[in-house]
Formats: C-alpha cells, structure tokens, sequence
C-alpha cells in the first residue's frame, strides 16, 4: 500500500456559494467564533494512517521582517527572556508594557482555526479522533522548545508577568489542556514557528490512526468538515485549505521525483545507446594500440 | 667632534643625517596599521570593507559576521605571508645592521651598532670585514693607499677589485691622525648605478689653501662589499641605511603584473555589473510588489515605528544596499587570496624541480617573484642574449693571427689548464720580434687578477702554477691563457708593475701607467706602461669594428681574413693593437686623463673623449680567436621553442658573423631559412645610407608581407609552414631606424621594420648595446595585442632587457649574478627555459586559469538561488542559506580542492608538455580566459544555479517529505540548495581533476567530508551565543527523508550532466581522431625506462637524455 492519495478542501469560503462565505470577513476576536460545515465524499478507502494538514496560500511565512521576528531563548524557557524579549520581535515584544509571551510576528499570528472531521454515516455523524501530538520535530519538542522553569509546574505562575499575544484570544499556557502540550511546548505551536520555505504552504495538524488491520482509516465515503473559522486570509488575499493525505516511505505524493527520474532516466539511456553504437561503429580501430603498462 | 667637520652630501643633496629605516617595512609595533592601509589600497579588500561597514550600519539580511569573518581570514593569511617575508628581510638586515663596528670618535676607537652609523662618521673597516655603509675610502693600512675589494655580493664579479683612497689623506692611517682630518665632502644625490659616483672632497689643512679633490667610484667602498688582502681601512660613510646602493638596488624592482590579472579584473566587472544589476532588479520589484498594501504590510506581519518612519527614498536607498549585501558572495572574497596562496606555493615547485637543478654550480632553479609562474605560459617572444646564454661562456683560446700569420695549436685545453710545452703548428711566421710584442701584449692588456690556489676549492692546480686567473671577463683569462700556451705568462700585479715570465723564463716586470677600462659602448680597452727601458706603450685590444678604424689603414687586411673566417667560424674574435707614445704625449694624456677623472660634471664624456682621443693612430698586430662552446640541447631547446609557436630573437653584442654561425649551430636560422639582412654591409656608409635603408626595408616589407599568400585569418601563426625568413640586423642600423634623423621624414622606419620583424621567424641582433636590447623588447612588447616577451640572459648587460620584458630570466651564468639578481626566474642552463616555459608556464597557465574560471563559476551558483528566493519572499532579502553558510562556504568548504587542484594539476603529463611543444600553442594568447570560455563558466554555473533552485523548489510542492508527514521549513529549503551546491561545485572539480595524488583525494574527499560534520555539529547543539537557534537539527532531520536523498543525488546528477556529457563526447572524439597527433610524439622518456623495462638499455637511455629521440 505504497500509494498515497491526498485529498484537499479549500474552505476559504471566497465563492459565494461556499458554506464558509459568511465567515470570510471574520476578525480576530469574535466571538463566539464562525462556524461552517462542508461536506465531502471520499472516492477511495485511505488504507495506512492520514496525515491532515492546513495549507496556507499567499502567506509570506518567509518574508525577512516575519522570519527573524522571534526569540529562540524565550521559546527555550530562558526566564530573562521571557521578561524581556529579543528586540527582534518588535512590534510585537511588548503590549501595555509587558512583555509578550513568546513575542513576534510568528507567534502573533498562529494559525487558530479548529479543523474537525465527521464521518457520515445514514446521518449519524461519527467523530473522527484527530491525535494532535506527534507532528511537531521531536527535537524541536523537547529540546528547543521549552516552558519557562521555577517553583513548580503551575505554567500561570511560570508566565506570571507576561501578556499574551496580541492577537491571541488565550494566554500561551492556555493553549491545552494537557500539561505536557501546553505553554511553549503545544505541538501546533512549534508547528506554526517552523517557517515556511514559499508563500503557499501546508503544515501538519493533526493523525488519524489507523485502529485496526480489518478497516481502513477512512473509508469510502462521506464525510463532513466542521470549521472554527477565526482565520483572516481574505485580507492579503490567502486561500485556506484542509489536507488530507496518506504517506508512503518516500513521505507524500511526490510527482516532481517520479518525473525527473524518469525523465533523466530515460535521456540518459538513449544518450548511453547513441554512445555505444557510435563507440561500436568507431572506436575499436585502435584497442591494439592500448599497450598494457 | 669639534675638528672635523663633515658636512656630506653638501651642495645639491639634502642632508641625509638621520638613519633612514631599514629596507624591511614594518617594525612590530607599526605592522598592523601600516599592514591593513596597504591591504585596503586594493580594490577587492576595500569592497570587502565597505560591504562590511553597510553590514554594520544598516540593518541587512546578513550579519556582519558573514562578510567580516571572510574578510579577516583574508587579511590574516596576507598579513601573515608579508609579515613574514618581511621578518625574513628583518632577520637579514640584524646579521648587517646589529653587527659591530668601529668608529672614531676623538682619537678613540667606539663600538656602535653599525644601522647607528651616522653620515660623517669615521669607520675602521678590517680584512674580511664587510663595509657597513657607503664609505669614502680615506687612509689604509698599505703605503699606497689601495685597498682590494671582492663586490661578490653584490653584482657577483669574485675578481678583487683595487680602490684607491683620498690621495692627500692616505698618510692619516692611525686614529690619531684620521682624527685631525677636517673637510667637507660634496657628492650626488643617491642613486643606485653600482659604478658610477661623482663626488669632491675639500680638505682643510691647518696652513695650507683648503684643497678639492674629486671622488669617483674607485674611492668609493660599497655596502655589502668585502674588504680583502688589506689590514684595515678608514673611510668617512657618505650614504647609510635606505642610501646605500646596495639597498638602492634591491628597491629598484618594478612590480611586474600577469596578463592573468587584467582578465580577472576584466571579469571583476562583468559580476559587479551582474551585482549592480540584480540588486536594482530585486529593489524595483520590491517596490512594484509592494505597491500591492496588502502585501506591504499584511495583518500578520506589521512594521515597525520606525520602519514606517523612514524616508522612502532612503528606505529604498537602503534596500538597494541590503540586496548587495546579500548578493556580494557573487565577487569572490577568498579569490585573491587563493591566487596569492597557489602562486607562492606554485613557486616552490619550480624551485624544487630536480630535472632544473645543475650539478656542476649545485643550484636548481631560483624564483624572485611569484606573480608570473602563469605568464610563462603565455611567452610569444623570447629574446635571448648569445654569450653565456646561447653558449657556455667558457671561453677556449683556439688560435690566433700575428701579422696575417695564423697560429694554432692542435691541443684543446681541458678544463681551463693549458700544457705550455705543446708543440705549436706555424703556418708560416711572423717575425720574432712581432710574435713577442703579440704575445707581450695579451699578457699585458687586461685586467686579470691573480688569485693563490689554496683559496679555490676543488681546483687542482698545475704543480708549477699555485695560482688561478679571476677575471670579469672569461675572454682575458682565456687570452693569458693562451699566450701563457706561447710561452708568456702573466706572473701578477705588485706595486702597480705587472710581472710576465717570457719564453726564456726571464721575469719581465711593466709599470702599469693606466688603464682604460672597457666599456660596451668603445668595445675595447687600453692599458699603458712602461717598459723597464723606460719606453712607453699603450695596448689596445677591442672589437675588430671598434680597433680597426683606429690603426693604419694598410695593416688592416691581412688580419681582416682571418677575423673574419674565425667569426664565421662561430669564434669571438679581438683584434690587437698597440702604439709607442713618447713622454710628452704621455704627460698630455696622464694630465687629461686626471683632468676627467677630477671633472664633476659629465665625468663619463670627458673620460670617453679622452679615450677616443688617446686610442687614436695605433698599429694592428694581429687577433685572436676565442671559442665559446655552446650550450647542451641548445638546438633541440630552440627547436621546441619554435615548434611551440615562440619566435626567438637573439639580440648579442657580438659580431655579426659570430653570432650568424651560432645561430646556424644552434638551428635558429635552418639552411632553408631566406636571410634578410639589414647590416652595415648591406646599408652601406656614408650620406646614402639612410636612403638605401629605406629602399631595403620597402624591398623586404614587399617580400613579406605583400606577396606573401594571404595567411587564412586566425591562424596567427601559420609562418611555421610557410618559407622561413630570417632577419639581421646591426646596432647602427637599428639605432638609423629607431632615431632617424630629421630630414629624411622617414618616422615610419619603425613601423615598416616591426612588420617585417614580426614576419620572421627568427631575428638576430648583433652589436646591440644594453639599453639597445631593452629598446627592441619595448618595442615588440608594445606592438598591437602587446605580445608576452620573455627575456633570458647572463649578464650585466642583459640586465636592462631583463627587467624591461614581461617575463626576465637570468641564468646563473659566470658574468656574475646581476642578471639572476634582476630577474624574476633564474635557471642554471638555457635548456631549462624548455620544461620552464613548456611544462611549468603551461601548467601554471591552465591551473591559474582554471582557478580563476572555478572560482567565478562557483560563486555564481552559490548566489543565483539566492536572488532567485527574493521573488519567492517578497523581495524581503530573506537569506536563503544559514549564515554560518554564507561565511564558511568560500572560506572552508570550496577553498581547499581548488587550491590543491591549482598546485597539483597536470592534465597533461609533464612529459607530454616538455616533448610535445605543440601543445603549448594550446593556451597560447590566454586562450583561457577569453571571453568564450568565461561565458561557458558563467552559463554552467547560472544553469546549476537555475537547477538547484527549481529542483528544490519543486520538491517542496510536496506535502511532506518524510514519512511521518512533518513538514520542512525555510532554513531545510535553503540546506537542501546548499548541500547539492557544495557537492556539485567539488565533485565538479573532481571530474575536471585529471591528475590525481592523494592531496586532492584527501582535500576533496575531506572537504565534503568536513561539510557534513560541520553540519551536524552546527545543527546539534543550541549555541548559547546566536540569536536565532534556526539550524538546531535541520540538517539531520533533513537526512532522515529519503526523498530529499533522492532529491539531492538526482540534482547533483542533472547539474554535472551536461559535464560528463562533454567529457564522455571528447572521449570517443579523441578516441576516433587520435590515429594521429596527440600520441605520436612521446618521448623516449627517461621516467619510463627507469620504472623498469630495461636496463641492458643503458645507452639508449643517454641518448634519450641527450637527444630526445622521437618515435615516429
């Protein structure tokens, strides 16, 4: 089962007819949040375990202003950081003269939709468990990122002194409930603070696990995906999307790999019986002359 | 010192009082400031800097650490390489300047550090000492006040040479009495000229009318000279430190810079313009980007108060700057220091060359300067001076001419010793009395200095001769050589009396009256003395076209017969003469002659009139003939020189016809070769000759170049198979060409002669003066597409021609070092010009400019993905590569396998080059580093730029590259590029490495090796000192994807494809079209027999070595 399939659902909701399209305006804080529903149908049974991403389009994730705007000590729990943070976070180090915790541009502005999945079933819909841990880099979980230290685990003590991004509608150490993903450490945290390489990209957000070897992870069939919409790309004009996609060992569907090779495969196997039949026509006219040494 | 009161250097020099610094630059405290305002002089390290100081300044994508830590370790290596060339002057000059000497200072003899010596000083000087500064010679220890001086050290003459001190102070030999010396001493301004010094000295007595004397170099003690056979000496120091004319003479080097240079300057500014341009590509973009607001400052990405403060022009100002920053890798900074590395290293190996090393002086070749090892590579013309370089200058007395009357021994002398009982063959004879006064006169004309036997080593002498001859010119010692054959021998100099044992073992003793030195420009020199009856004679030995305008007509030509078979029989020919002067044309010629001597002004004119004057009116006895053998492989070597496309040009002070059989002899001129001459004897004398010199140039220019076939364009140097001429012409003529008089408007001579010059395929000068020499290599060295000259030569008089051609070699001849002193590369043999030029200059060339092409190349590819991210993020000058790759990337990543591939390479074998000339014409008119080749780098390096980029872009359209679906981010974006860089840029000097050893297996093998570690090391450790921890583990995680293994290897395929496509093509090329040129001509090469074939081959193996034979 090496094949990987992928599905994608863009739910930026510009289309008038999209069910997202009244949320497209959507502004940070409101609140109660936007909801929409869209619903899909799965053509194919997604066999191993899925991977589901977000996809951004038109993000500058790696414009220079954005990428440095962060402070890996801060992030690292370094407590003289956390009070006072790197001046490369400016305009977001501070809010009301305290400092922000973690500051920057990147942190500021974390991807903050809450993706659910529904499988439909005679109008039953059926929760999807979506595991959220496991998708950041495990170095980057436990070693570069980490809470601030001190008397006692309480992460509202640790951050005591700090504000919250401004954007944010929840302090950092509100993030999750479980205490080993909350505070620096939350998994779609690290997640957002690994750059993008280009403008459009996606990111790991949550597993679907396959439970047992006599079904598939998914099956065939119609689903439903439930949005929290409180992310405004309409703005710089961004798309959104949701991901779904099943990986082999050579990771996701790659077709730029199985072309090149093929295609440099092949030009090299024509150019090579060219060369031999020239080589066979002409170049044996003088193999007497190579004189062993 | 109240009594004396020296005020030297008086009338027209400034005082030179102070101790000027010593010739090394820096003293420790002042080496780092002076060191850096030298370094920031050059262009490339001012860039650097100013790049730097925009990183500081402004806020830019990079940190100054990027282009600072570059910059340093540029500046470091070339401060340590100077600083310790200059430690090494340092350690030179403190055995001189640190040394004691002795100075008087009232009546007391005081011990000072000699660099203290100050101008005025008395100094003591003693046997074996060398003179610490400039003296003037006052008092010494002999009657005479002479004292001999060895300058070996200095033009590299061993003969010692007689000094004469201040005739009215030489009685003030103690230092009591040199202390009540008071006088004032006027002399010139400081100049380097070894030979020459005009100065007075006005002596104060204590009654008597001051009086002036004047001073010449005979009075004048050297720095750098020894003093010999004389107990001690006093002198006054005129010039110290930097005056010295030893230290004159080491400044005088001109800074001579490679055609190789120009080119990378010439590239320089193709990649400034490509910087220029991408960076104001970048700026408008931007803006026009940016245009859009929600892409100026989306929500999420806000500016700062001060940002949005900013002018717009200057924020625009400042990203311009910014981009430039980001872009300047695409200059490479290490590249200078590269070339200065490889070329100083390069040096090395010529001077390690074992097969340039000469047994007989046990010296191999020397290397002055390091800046021309490609340029030798690139030699069109060589011009080469004959005696001692065409032939050995080892010169045999072979026969001579008394009265018409030839005289030849059949014995050859074996290494310098004569059998002085031979028997003689007479071919009839002169009269007796004739004979004598011959033979007296070649033992009385020179200037040979007798020197005991036990101070030469490995010299054994004849049992009767506990002596050998020394002498400036190998000619004289050959002369008392052969007239000591005759019965004559010259016993020595004592007291200013030469003492000659004659053919009845009788001791003849002469008083040498005066002697009228030779110089190139009379040809001939004189002495007169006194005979022990009292008569007086001068003897006159000289060129023959110098001597016989000087005796009576009706002598001349008997002897002419025989001078002139003999130069053509390749000998060098001196004519001798002599005349009976009575005491009162004595008196006017000794009163004239001190007159000039004492002349201040133009001393050398009034001393030539003299000379003219005095050698006037003489009667010819007869003429000698003088072998010079020539030097071993001479034709083959001159052979090579042509096949490789060389035109050489013998330019000798000789006769013509010497110089015309030698230039037979050693295959210049071929039998088939057409001679053009241009000489006295085709142009006549007389009011005509100018006319007639026009009518033979126009006849020439029409033969050579009119009705010559028209040479299909391109192929500069077809005259190979074409007929051959050759051309010859004489200083005379040449001088009527080069200064035409005014009248005749004929200011294109020079022009018409040059076109037929360049047409020939050899040239002989003849009768050239010094400065005539440096004249015809500026001349050809300045014709359109200034060709490369190279100069090679012995002496002193090749000096000028040396120093004034790209290339100036010296061989370490015996006319002294002066010319291996003043030239850039000296070998002990002419032979050693062929692996010099044909295997060195080649590799040298093809390394330098392969370096130069890879280095260009590779920083292209480096910062072509870079500007191509601007257009995938905003233009923001987000770097694509982490900074530690920006920095270490020229500096430690790509530096090594460049560098040892620039020492190491040979694409083709050494035996190859040296055997096959032909291949030299390959890279000849920097076929290299055209315009062609450049664009071919530049297009390789933009399409593996293009390729990196888009491979790793397209790679990254994929959801995810591992297999437990995380994700990259920017930082694995820009380490995929860079990692595919660095192993496409090293494994594509691999593929260009034909010549392996394992220094480049180890340098290239290493540095990709060392590229990985440093990696995982970079990326393993948070590092408590950076801002930003944006590498912890991306390099890793980034090896766990086995797509990203695939990317990778795949990228680096397609990026070296179009090479190996080439390579795999000019492979089965070469393998079809090679029936013919490339393999035939291998030399029986010695290497290949040694290695083990055969050995009963002994024979044939000296043969090969001897003559290298060729396989047809």
């Amino acid at each position: 089962h090496s094949q990987s399939f992928t599905l994608t659902i863009d739910y930026t909701g510009t289309e008038p007819s999209s069910p997202c399209n009244k949320c497209l305006n959507v502004s940070w804080d409101s609140t109660p949040p936007c909801t929409c529903t869209i619903n899909f149908t799965l053509e194919h049974a997604f066999e191993s375990n899925v991977f589901m991403y977000y996809g951004l389009s038109n993000f500058y994730q790696n414009h220079r202003r954005y990428v440095k705007s962060r402070d890996d000590s801060q992030l690292n729990g370094d407590n003289s950081s956390l009070l006072n943070p790197s001046k490369e976070c400016e305009p977001y180090r501070t809010n009301e003269d305290k400092p922000i915790a973690p500051c920057g541009a990147i942190a500021n502005s974390m991807f903050n939709d809450t993706l659910e999945l529904y499988r439909i079933d005679n109008d039953t819909r059926t929760p999807i468990t979506l595991i959220k841990k496991g998708i950041a880099w495990w170095t980057d979980k436990n070693v570069k990122f980490r809470n601030p230290t001190g008397d006692g685990n309480n992460l509202t003590a640790l951050f005591q002194g700090t504000t919250k991004p401004v954007n944010w509608p929840k302090p950092v150490y509100m993030l999750d409930s479980e205490p080993d993903n909350n505070g620096f450490i939350n998994e779609d945290f690290i997640v957002w603070m690994r750059t993008a390489a280009l403008p459009t990209f996606r990111k790991l957000y949550r597993l679907i696990e396959r439970k047992n070897n006599f079904q598939p992870t998914l099956q065939a069939g119609k689903y439903s995906l439930d949005i929290a919409y409180n992310y405004p790309v309409h703005s710089f004009d961004g798309r959104k999307r949701m991901i779904l996609s099943t990986i082999s060992w050579m990771g996701g569907k790659n077709p730029f790999l199985g072309i090149a090779y093929i295609t440099v495969g092949s030009i090299c196997f024509f150019l090579g019986v060219v060369l031999l039949f020239i080589h066979h026509k002409y170049g044996n006219r003088n193999t007497s002359a190579d004189i062993p040494n | 010192m109240p009594e004396q009161s020296c005020s030297p250097c008086g009338s027209a020099a400034s005082l030179a009082l102070s101790q000027c610094p010593l010739s090394p630059q820096y003293t420790l405290w002042n080496f780092l400031p002076k060191n850096l305002f030298e370094q920031f002089r050059r262009i490339a390290n001012f860039y650097f800097l100013i790049i730097f100081l925009v990183q500081v300044i402004v806020d830019t994508p990079t940190s100054p650490v990027t282009s600072g830590l570059p910059l340093f370790f540029v500046i470091t290596v070339t401060a340590i390489k100077q600083g310790y060339e200059d430690w090494l002057r340092h350690r030179a000059d403190n055995e001189v300047n640190k040394s004691n000497v002795f100075v008087v200072e009232n009546a007391k003899q005081v011990r000072k550090e000699s660099e203290k010596i100050k101008v005025g000083d008395i100094v003591e000087v003693k046997a074996d000492e060398t003179f610490p500064c400039d003296l003037i010679f006052l008092a010494s220890s002999s009657t005479d006040g002479t004292c001999y001086v060895t300058t070996a050290s200095l033009d590299g003459e061993s003969n010692f040479k007689t000094h004469y001190a201040v005739r009215d102070t030489t009685v003030l030999c103690t230092d009591e009495a040199i202390d009540t010396l008071t006088a004032t001493i006027e002399c010139e301004q400081p100049q380097p000229d070894l030979y020459k010094f005009v100065g007075r000295i006005i002596i104060y007595g204590s009654n008597q009318e001051p009086v002036a004397r004047s001073l010449g170099p005979e009075n004048l003690l050297l720095k750098g000279a020894t003093l010999k056979n004389t107990k001690k000496i006093y002198g006054v120091a005129v010039y110290t430190g930097m005056e010295t004319k030893m230290a004159l003479n080491y400044q005088g080097k001109s800074q001579k810079r490679s055609a190789v240079e120009k080119s990378i300057n010439a590239f320089l500014i193709v990649y400034l313009c490509i910087l220029l341009g991408k960076a104001t590509v970048c700026t408008t973009l931007k803006y026009v980007w940016q245009s859009n607001p929600f892409n100026d400052e989306p929500w999420y990405n806000e500016k700062t108060k001060k940002e949005r403060d900013t002018f717009k022009v200057l924020r625009m100002f400042t990203d311009f700057l910014s981009f430039m920053v980001l872009f300047n890798f695409i200059i490479p900074v290490s590249m200078y220091v590269t070339v200065e590395m490889q070329k100083f290293l390069g040096s090395f190996f010529i001077s390690w060359d074992k097969e340039m090393y000469d047994e007989e002086i046990q010296e191999g070749a020397l290397v002055n300067t390091s800046d021309l090892n490609e340029e030798l590579g690139q030699v069109e013309y060589v011009f080469t001076d004959k005696t001692g370089t065409l032939t050995e200058n080892s010169m045999e007395f072979i026969e001579c001419c008394i009265d018409g009357h030839k005289y030849k021994d059949c014995m050859a002398e074996v290494d310098g010793f004569s059998q002085p009982d031979g028997p003689l063959k007479y071919y009839g004879k002169a009269e007796k009395s004739r004979e004598e006064l011959f033979l007296r006169a070649l033992c009385l004309c020179h200037t040979v200095q007798i020197k005991e036997a036990d101070q030469v080593d490995g010299l054994v002498a004849h049992p009767e001769r506990k002596y050998t001859y020394i002498s400036s010119s190998p000619d004289e010692i050959a002369l008392v050589k052969g007239a000591e054959k005759y019965g004559f021998t010259f016993l020595g100099l004592e007291n200013n009396f030469m003492k000659i044992r004659n053919q009845k073992n009788e001791t003849e003793m002469y008083q040498l009256l005066h002697v009228l030195n030779f110089d190139p420009v009379r040809r001939r020199m004189s002495v007169i003395v006194r005979t022990s009856t009292g008569k007086l004679l001068l003897f006159c030995k000289g060129a023959d076209s110098s001597i016989f305008p000087r005796v009576q007509q009706e002598e001349i030509q008997q002897t002419k017969v025989h001078v002139d078979r003999n130069a053509m029989d390749g000998y060098r020919t001196l004519c001798v003469a002599f005349k009976e002067l009575t005491e009162k044309e004595y008196d006017r010629i000794d009163r004239q002659l001190n007159e000039a001597k004492m002349a201040l002004q133009d001393r050398e004119e009034k001393m030539a009139k003299v000379f003219d004057d005095t050698e006037a009116d003489m009667h010819l006895i007869g003429a000698t003939a003088v072998e010079d053998r020539l030097q071993e492989q001479l034709a083959e070597t001159i052979e090579a020189l042509h096949a490789a496309g060389m035109k050489v040009w013998v330019l000798t002070g000789d006769k013509m016809e010497t110089a015309k059989s030698t230039c037979y002899a050693c295959r210049l001129f071929q039998t088939s070769t057409e001679l053009l001459e241009l000489t006295a004897r085709t142009v006549g004398e007389g009011d005509r000759k100018e006319d007639r010199l026009h009518e033979l140039l126009l006849e020439y220019h029409k033969k050579l170049i009119q009705d010559l076939p028209k040479t299909r364009a391109g192929l500069k140097r077809s005259w190979t198979l074409s007929q051959e001429y050759g051309l010859i012409i004489d200083g005379s003529t040449l001088s009527l060409i080069l200064n035409p008089s005014q009248d005749c408007g004929s200011s294109n001579y020079k022009s018409i002669f040059l076109q037929i010059c360049l047409k020939c395929t050899a040239v002989l000068c003849c009768r050239m003066a010094p400065l005539q020499k440096a004249q015809i290599v500026r001349m050809v060295k300045n014709t359109k597409g200034s060709p490369i000259t190279l100069s090679i030569g012995d002496g002193a008089n090749d000096v000028s021609m040396i120093l004034e051609a790209h290339v100036g070699i010296g061989i370490k001849g015996k006319e002294g070092r002066q010319a291996s002193r003043n030239s850039d590369y000296a070998v002990p043999k002419f032979k050693h010009l062929r692996k010099l030029l044909l295997a060195h200059g080649h590799l040298y060339y093809v390394r330098i400019a392969h370096l130069v092409q890879y280095f260009f190349y590779k920083n292209l590819c480096f910062i072509l993905p870079q500007f191509l991210y601007q257009f995938f993020c905003g233009f923001s000058q987000q770097p694509l590569y982490d900074a530690a790759y920006l920095t270490m990337y020229n500096i430690c990543f790509t530096s090594l396998p460049i560098l040892a591939y620039s020492l190491l390479e040979q694409h083709i074998s050494i035996d190859t080059l040296t055997s096959d000339p032909q291949l030299y014409m390959k890279v000849s008119d920097n076929a290299m580093l055209q315009w062609r080749p450049f664009l071919y780098w530049t297009f390789l390096g933009a399409f593996e730029g293009l390729v990196f980029f888009f491979g790793v872009y397209f790679l990254f359209q994929n959801s995810s590259l591992e297999d437990n679906g995380k994700v990259f981010g920017n930082w694995t974006f820009g380490t995929i590029v860079f990692t595919v860089l660095v192993f496409t840029v090293t494994l594509k000097l691999a593929l260009d490495t034909r010549f392996w050893t394992w220094m480049n297996h180890f340098v290239i093998w290493g540095s990709l090796a060392f590229y990985v570690f440093f990696s995982f090391f970079w990326g393993g450790v948070i590092w408590p000192f950076l801002k930003q921890q944006r590498m912890y583990f991306v390099f890793a995680h980034m090896l766990t994807s086995v797509s990203t293994w695939l990317a990778i290897i795949l990228l680096i395929f397609i990026s070296l494809f179009p090479e190996i496509l080439l390579i795999v093509l000019k492979n089965i090329k070469e393998k079809n079209h090679q029936a013919g040129p490339f393999d035939l001509p291998v030399l029986v090469s010695y290497k290949r027999i040694e290695n083990g074939y055969v050995k009963a081959e002994d024979a044939v193996t000296n043969l090969a070595e001897r003559y290298p034979l060729r396989i047809p």
